[in-house]
């Protein structure tokens, strides 16, 4: 099952890497690849189409003024489920893509433990054993992961209806579909946030691909030593002197 | 509350005779009474009902019963169900009960409704839906304990029967009302109708030997504006699945007059969290990052 991912993950990876291109520079590394960018904004794109139709479902009263974007409420209620479709599917696909770099460590754990210090902004480099992704993202990446399976689930109940599931059925799905989106729509303040202002040069890793080294052996230190094979804290140390000697 | 008259037409163009329903005063709470112990299942109430409410012409389905189609739809409201029941001692019975909205006091469908205005319940206590506000979610179908409410994939709006309220606003009576031959059916104010259902039930029981006979005005849901008179009020769900309870999911009351407008909240409180933290803490910069010069704290 994990080869025959690995492989369609393989092909397409390929496939896409020939339509488009990752540009990196010298001083830069390769952080997304095309089809890993493509996944992401076909997901952005579809959770923020299903986000805005749902706005005008979940208070009709606060959204008045919004829902005719949309061409009115019953329009919006009538595509929300197919752009719910949409995101899931290709949520789904960016999950297989990244499955293994999500996996929880116990570096994870440990960087959890240690939050506090990074939101304080006290610690300026992170753990020298965060890899590719630290904990923070791996958490937002597992809640999206179940927040699918649950908005699956509740959303075909709600699609289908009381007639097929029975009114007890939707009753409760409503309201779990409605506590998922709340969930996700917090964390998506916070994702948005840490990937453009919150955290300079982050941005560029989902449009161009590429990230400067200085970046990566700041926020991914681990990652950097894996991909470079240099130690980040050194090459860090190194950069300060070259700064500081001009 | 002579205010409530004022719409009431007086006179009418090139209509001889008084006005129907002026001067009728329809009492604050308002009832649908249905004896079905005396109803033919001749189905002028069915007829009736299109007529008024104008609804187009929809063929029959034929399921080897005597309904006309297997439940109520958007542009049928009102249905005939016909169920035969075999009694015990071997013998049949042939209920037939006249199912549309049942103009709850407590509406389901009012309270799962997330629009604004698109479900509102009258002073006399008829609900009705208001088909500019709806937006077809359909919550309200599995709000209701009667499957009441109906999708018409057209408008994407949900429809069901309004207890003729453009009729009763005017001091008449609902069309199906109007139309049975039988006298089955019976309108008026809550009191006088649950009065004669009473009477009618209590001589089921002593003169007709149906003991189990009764009233349906369910308490679980506050009562409703429409009663039944039942042989067998203790097995209501015979009559064409009746539910003997009735119930509304607890979730949406606490779900979304509680938590929806709360949890909202605090999602927003994410967004305030990440600009607060910009503005406290600041940005997190690749390392090595200039010499601070300064730090004010
Ligand atoms: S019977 Fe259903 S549609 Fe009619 S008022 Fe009651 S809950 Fe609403
Ligand atoms: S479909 Fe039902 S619950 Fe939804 S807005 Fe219309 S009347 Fe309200
Ligand atoms: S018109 Fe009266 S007797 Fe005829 S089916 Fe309707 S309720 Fe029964």
């Amino acid at each position: 099952m994990s080869t025959a991912i690995d492989r369609f993950d393989d092909k397409t990876r390929g496939a896409f890497g020939q339509i488009g291109q990752t540009e990196v520079y010298e001083g830069e590394l390769l952080r997304h690849r095309v089809y890993t960018r493509f996944l992401h904004w076909m997901v952005a794109l579809f959770f923020f189409l299903a986000l805005f139709t749902g706005f005008g479902i979940y208070m009709p009263w606060l959204f008045r003024w919004f829902t005719p974007i949309f061409g009115g409420g019953p329009l919006s209620r009538e595509m929300h489920p197919w752009f719910g479709l949409g995101f899931v599917i290709f949520f789904g696909l960016q999950a297989l893509n990244w499955i293994k770099p999500m996996t929880w460590t116990a570096a994870d754990t440990k960087w959890m433990v240690n939050l506090r210090k990074i939101i304080g902004g006290q610690e300026k480099m992170e753990p020298p054993d965060t890899g590719f992704f630290n904990g923070g993202q791996k958490m937002q990446f597992w809640e999206i992961a179940s927040g699918c399976i649950v908005y699956l689930i509740t959303g075909m109940i709600l699609w289908f209806g009381a007639r097929v599931f029975g009114r007890w059925a939707v009753a409760v799905s409503y309201v779990l579909h409605d506590i998922s989106a709340l969930i996700m729509l917090g964390g998506i303040f916070i994702h948005i946030y840490l990937s453009t202002i919150g955290q300079s040069g982050t941005f560029q890793a989902m449009i161009r691909g590429a990230v400067s080294e200085a970046w990566a052996w700041t926020f991914h230190p681990a990652w950097y030593k894996q991909v470079t094979g240099r130690d980040p804290v050194g090459a860090c140390e190194e950069a300060r002197r070259k700064a500081s000697a001009k | 509350m002579s205010d409530r008259k004022t719409l009431q037409i007086k006179q009418i163009s090139g209509h001889s005779g008084p006005a129907a329903g002026f001067d009728m005063q329809r009492d604050y709470e308002v009832c649908k009474l249905i004896d079905t112990t005396i109803c033919i299942g001749c189905k002028a109430c069915e007829v009736a009902c299109v007529e008024w409410n104008d609804m187009p012409f929809t063929p029959t389905t034929f399921d080897n019963t005597y309904q006309t189609m297997p439940s109520t739809s958007y542009h049928f409201w009102n249905l005939i169900k016909f169920n035969e029941h075999q009694r015990e001692d071997g013998t049949v019975q042939w209920l037939m009960r006249k199912d549309q909205c049942m103009h709850c006091a407590d509406p389901g469908c009012l309270r799962a409704c997330p629009a604004d205005g698109a479900i509102v319940q009258y002073t006399n206590g008829i609900v009705d839906f208001q088909q500019e506000n709806c937006i077809g979610c359909e919550f309200c179908v599995s709000g209701c304990p009667y499957d009441i409410p109906k999708f018409n994939p057209a408008t994407k709006k949900v429809y069901k029967c309004t207890l003729c309220s453009d009729r009763v606003g005017q001091g008449l009576e609902p069309a199906c009302i109007k139309a049975c031959p039988t006298g089955c059916l019976k309108f008026g104010s809550k009191d006088d109708m649950k009065f004669i259902a009473e009477e009618r039930a209590k001589q089921l029981r002593e003169n007709f030997g149906f003991e189990k006979a009764g009233v349906y005005d369910p308490q679980s849901i506050g009562g409703t504006h429409v009663v039944y008179v039942l042989h067998d009020a203790e097995n209501p769900e015979r009559y064409g699945g009746l539910p003997k309870n009735p119930v509304i999911p607890w979730s949406y009351t606490v779900w979304k007059w509680l938590f929806k407008p709360v949890l909202g909240t605090f999602a927003l409180f994410g967004l305030l969290g990440v600009l607060l933290h910009y503005v406290t803490v600041g940005p997190r910069r690749a390392q090595p990052e200039p010499p601070i010069k300064e730090r004010e704290s």
